[in-house]
């Protein structure tokens, strides 16, 4: 009865399908007669309409119909598809994201919705008249449907659903009362159909089946089997009995009509034998198959003489026939079984052993792909996680122990555990590619309202990063685009005036660099205008008058909060809340951003971020007791603190190394960690004054510093572990990790620390 | 009894609680948020944090906040003894649900309360922040305190408490 998780599968299906609609469309502007394209968008818009239908969704399926109509006309060349016609066909992809909500929660829809889906479709049919029938059976059908949904809702299918059966015979009837739609050209497809008994139960309504297969074709018959229904008595008034034999009128191929029973199939028996003038067609299709399947079914489904799920019926059946007791003669044939089953005439099977003679075995390597629910994934990662610890911490005392043998089979283990870790890990890679199509929409729509023409090239689309990355990453991105559009692309006479294409072009780039993955956002516009900048970080404080900042210096001011030197506040951007928040929402995605502009060439914006956020490569260090984690790629090289530089530490906070300066932090100060307390373990063995202290030369972007510690331990896995909403507000630690001791050690933020720093340190001795 | 059913929304419904020792006082909190007792382990200590957060612990691989309940009620750290505990709670903070430990100075008893034996904090005179008080339980003749896991483990006020003080 629960239909949640199928419902799950309509909303994610639809998403995806409206977003591929879109991608196709806008496609579509570039190439406007492409063939495969318009066959993909009407492709889309049939199958969203087939799963509305099977659920019932009736706004769907009608506002789908009339944008089916619609491209259908497209696709026969009789209607143009100009871009007033291509923006509506877009606008109506938009409408139906908003109506899937509604539908599924089966909510009545706000009035404002159903105004915009009436303008629509007033605008669609508009490209219509040519095809008043359409129309016409289509507001029919909904008529029909209206009818019968005030008598039993859809929506519950319980014991006061088993009447609707027999509105569907009614229904039926109706569709069979309309003699003037009958198509000569069409071919007559017998089918049978046995609704298994939990059809009602999963959810399912035969009358809405049997009305989606009328939109397929035309039921010209159809005569209702009483065979399976038991006496009153013995009768579940929640189980279906009914059988149905019927005659479509057709011009669908097989696949189509095929395709209405997908909700159904699991419970249900179908049986569809094709008209008989089908079979030249197959005949023709076998004959045009490219090189591919091998076997004869695979061969016969590709020429749509068959359906997969009538295959597996056959393979089964076959199956069954050659387990013993074996009839005399062995099993029979597939093409036998099919023949016998009706499912396939006789010369199509003939012509497609033949077929399979000559057939290679160049195998289709289809990519086959799996939905996993995201919370799986990341448990099993977070198991893995576990593992890692739990395989780092064996290994440890194995070698403490010091027994040979064990030691190896650890590390062998531990060999193993990280492979599965790096597996799982890239399991939850995704290409950036979904993130990037998304921009094609925005720029098409933002440069028709600011009235530039701007081109989007996107490269790298296939580079994978992690999928939370993915997720937020959008929305720094398109900051970035819209300012790049908004303030860096001039208008098309200034463009011009400086000897570039009236064309603008952004491009989106994402690549992988040791370790990390690079997206780039760039554009041939105005780029940032220097001397604007310095006066207006000037103005508002952020630099002294008498400073002499070099033009990288005065770019990344950009990035500083309150920043915009738009003359207009545009609703695009211009408010100076964009550069900022866009640094600090790719700071904690633990990356960097920084911008490269050249006045009068463009400007690019590089952000770059770790594949993963799950597992880094730490390097661990000790303060007395506890241990902390570095990120090993901020590490650049450790040393000793020496008697010397110790004095010059804390009366200056600063040391020369090899002849340049590095400020350098004392951890324990910049913590806060009272000596008096935390080392009086230390005290104990009379070894405060002799401990000896370390520095780790730390970097992050251009900033260096020195990070004064007492202990260092090396490399070290570390799966993160987050500290959770408690430490939201700390700054200098980014998370935690857990030794293979099972204790809990923290990982440093070093970009946080070096700020925290700077801010409570005396202006002006910190030194780039 | 007014002051419980406001509490978390779901007053009347659990009637059992946890009593704990906090230096020469006896606190309750509803058992139904509790998950478990653990004997007071090695903490990490998180620097830069309000005083009230004595550390991080390792709760088989999730990482877990510790909060020592005598410094957020505004007395001295306690010391931990041998009978010192670590209480792990459910809290609830934006629609999300994380768990929280308290440090407290001994664990008693599991007792039923009544909701008519619970009557609402005094308005004055308590050695405690009312809003920490969501009921005072009658017990044997006497007094405990039930406390407000919301205000006393309001996550943001010790965010922010960390906030300032860093």
């Amino acid at each position: 009865m629960d239909l949640t998780p199928a419902l799950e599968i309509f909303i994610a299906e639809a998403g995806e399908l409206l977003e591929q609609m879109e991608q196709s469309l806008l496609l579509l502007e570039h190439r406007p007669g492409d063939r495969e394209l318009l066959d993909a968008v009407f492709r889309t818009a049939h199958t969203i309409k087939g799963s509305a239908g099977m659920f019932g969704f009736n706004t769907i399926v009608a506002h789908t119909h009339q944008l089916e109509n619609l491209l259908d006309l497209v696709r026969a060349g009789e209607v143009a598809l100009t871009p007033a016609l291509s923006a509506l066909l877009l606008r109506c992809g938009d409408h139906l994201g908003t109506l899937v909500t509604p539908a599924v929660d089966n909510l009545p829809l706000q009035p404002a919705v159903s105004a915009v889906g009436e303008a629509l479709e007033r605008e669609l049919a508009q490209y219509l008249p040519a095809l008043p029938n359409a129309v016409d059976r289509h507001s029919m059908a909904a008529d029909v449907a209206l009818l019968l949904a005030s008598g039993a809702p859809p929506a519950t299918p319980s014991a006061a659903a088993l009447p609707t059966s027999l509105a569907a015979d009614y229904a039926v009837f109706l569709a069979s009362a309309e003699p003037a739609l009958a198509q000569p050209a069409a071919l007559v497809w017998r089918i049978a159909l046995q609704f298994g008994a939990d059809v009602l139960r999963n959810g399912m309504d035969p009358l809405s089946i049997l009305h989606y297969l009328g939109t397929v074709g035309e039921i010209v018959n159809l005569t209702t089997l009483w065979g399976r229904l038991p006496p009153l008595v013995a009768m579940d008034p929640e189980s279906c009995y009914l059988d149905v034999a019927l005659e479509l009128a057709t011009t669908a191929d097989r696949a189509v009509i095929d395709a209405v029973f997908d909700f159904i199939r699991d419970d249900c028996k179908i049986q569809l034998t094709p008209p008989s003038s089908q079979v030249r067609a197959q005949l023709a299709d076998l004959a045009a198959l490219p090189e591919g399947p091998s076997k004869l079914g695979e061969i016969l489904v590709a020429a749509h003489a068959l359906t997969d799920l009538e295959l597996a019926a056959a393979l089964a059946e076959q199956a069954a026939e050659s387990r013993p007791p074996v009839a005399p003669g062995g099993p029979r044939p597939l093409g036998r079984i099919l023949v016998d089953a009706g499912a396939v005439p006789e010369p199509v099977v003939d012509a497609a052993l033949e077929r399979q003679q000559q057939a290679r075995l160049a195998k289709a390597q289809d990519s086959k792909l799996i939905r996993v629910d995201a919370e799986k994934l990341d448990q099993l990662i977070t198991l893995v996680g576990e593992l890692v610890i739990a395989g780092s911490g064996t290994f440890a005392l194995a070698q403490h122990a010091k027994l040979g043998d064990i030691v190896e089979s650890a590390a062998a283990l531990l060999r193993l555990v990280e492979q599965v870790r790096d597996n799982a890990l890239s399991l939850r890679m995704v290409p950036i590619a979904a993130t990037f199509q998304r921009f094609q929409r925005v720029v098409r729509d933002v440069s028709l309202d600011l009235g530039k023409d701007i081109e989007l090239v996107i490269a790298g689309a296939e580079t994978e990063l992690d999928k939370s990355v993915v997720e937020r990453i959008g929305d720094p991105l398109m900051h970035l685009v819209r300012n790049a559009m908004d303030h860096g692309i001039e208008n098309a006479a200034r463009r011009l005036a400086s000897g570039k294409p009236a064309r603008a072009k952004i491009s989106l780039n994402a690549y992988h660099d040791s370790g990390s993955i690079v997206i780039e956002v760039a554009d041939d516009g105005g780029g940032l205008p220097l001397d604007k900048i310095r006066h207006k970080a000037i103005e508002r404080g952020l630099l002294a008058a008498s400073a002499n900042p070099t033009p990288q210096e005065i770019q990344q001011l950009v990035f500083e909060a309150g920043f915009s030197t738009a003359e207009a506040v545009s609703n695009l951007s211009g408010r100076g809340v964009g550069m900022d928040v866009v640094r600090r929402s790719i700071e904690t995605l633990r990356g960097m951003i920084e911008i490269d502009s050249t006045e009068g060439l463009g400007t690019l914006v590089r952000i770059r971020l770790p594949l993963t956020l799950a597992i880094i490569d730490g390097f661990m260090v000790g303060l007395g007791a506890a241990r902390y984690v570095l990120p090993l790629d901020v590490v650049v090289e450790c040393m000793e603190l020496s008697e010397a530089d110790r004095c010059f530490v804390s009366e200056r906070g600063f040391i020369n190394v090899r002849g340049a300066v590095l400020p350098v932090v004392r951890l324990r100060d910049a913590f806060a960690l009272n000596d008096a307390t935390e080392g009086a373990a230390a005290h104990a063995q009379g070894a405060v004054l002799s401990r000896r202290e370390n520095i780790v030369v730390v970097r992050f972007g251009a900033l260096k510093a020195g990070l004064v510690v007492d202990e260092l331990f090396g490399e070290f896995q570390t799966v993160i572990k987050p500290l959770g909403k408690l430490f939201s507000y700390l700054q200098g630690i980014s998370g935690s990790t857990i030794l293979g001791s099972g204790e809990v050690a923290l990982i440093l933020d070093v970009p946080g620390l070096i700020k925290r720093v700077e801010r409570t340190r005396p202006p002006g001795r910190v030194v780039a | 009894m007014q002051a419980a059913a406001q509490g978390d929304g779901a007053g009347a419904e659990h009637q059992q609680y946890l009593t704990f020792r906090l230096g020469e006082e006896t606190f309750a909190m509803p058992i139904l948020m509790i998950k478990e007792i653990l004997e007071y382990p090695d903490l990490t200590n998180v620097p830069l944090m309000a005083d009230c957060v004595r550390g991080v612990l390792n709760l088989r691989g999730r990482v877990v906040p510790v909060v020592d309940l005598a410094v957020r009620f505004g007395r001295p750290q306690s010391t931990p003894t041998r009978r010192t505990c670590v209480v792990i709670l459910e809290v609830h903070a934006d629609g999300e649900q994380l768990d929280v430990g308290i440090m407290v100075d001994g664990v008693n008893q599991v007792i039923e309360i009544p909701a008519t034996d619970i009557e609402p904090p005094p308005a004055f005179g308590a050695k405690l922040r009312t809003d920490f008080i969501r009921g005072m339980g009658k017990v044997n003749g006497g007094f405990v305190v039930i406390l407000d896991s919301s205000t006393v483990l309001s996550i943001h006020e010790i965010a922010a408490l960390g906030a300032t003080t860093a």
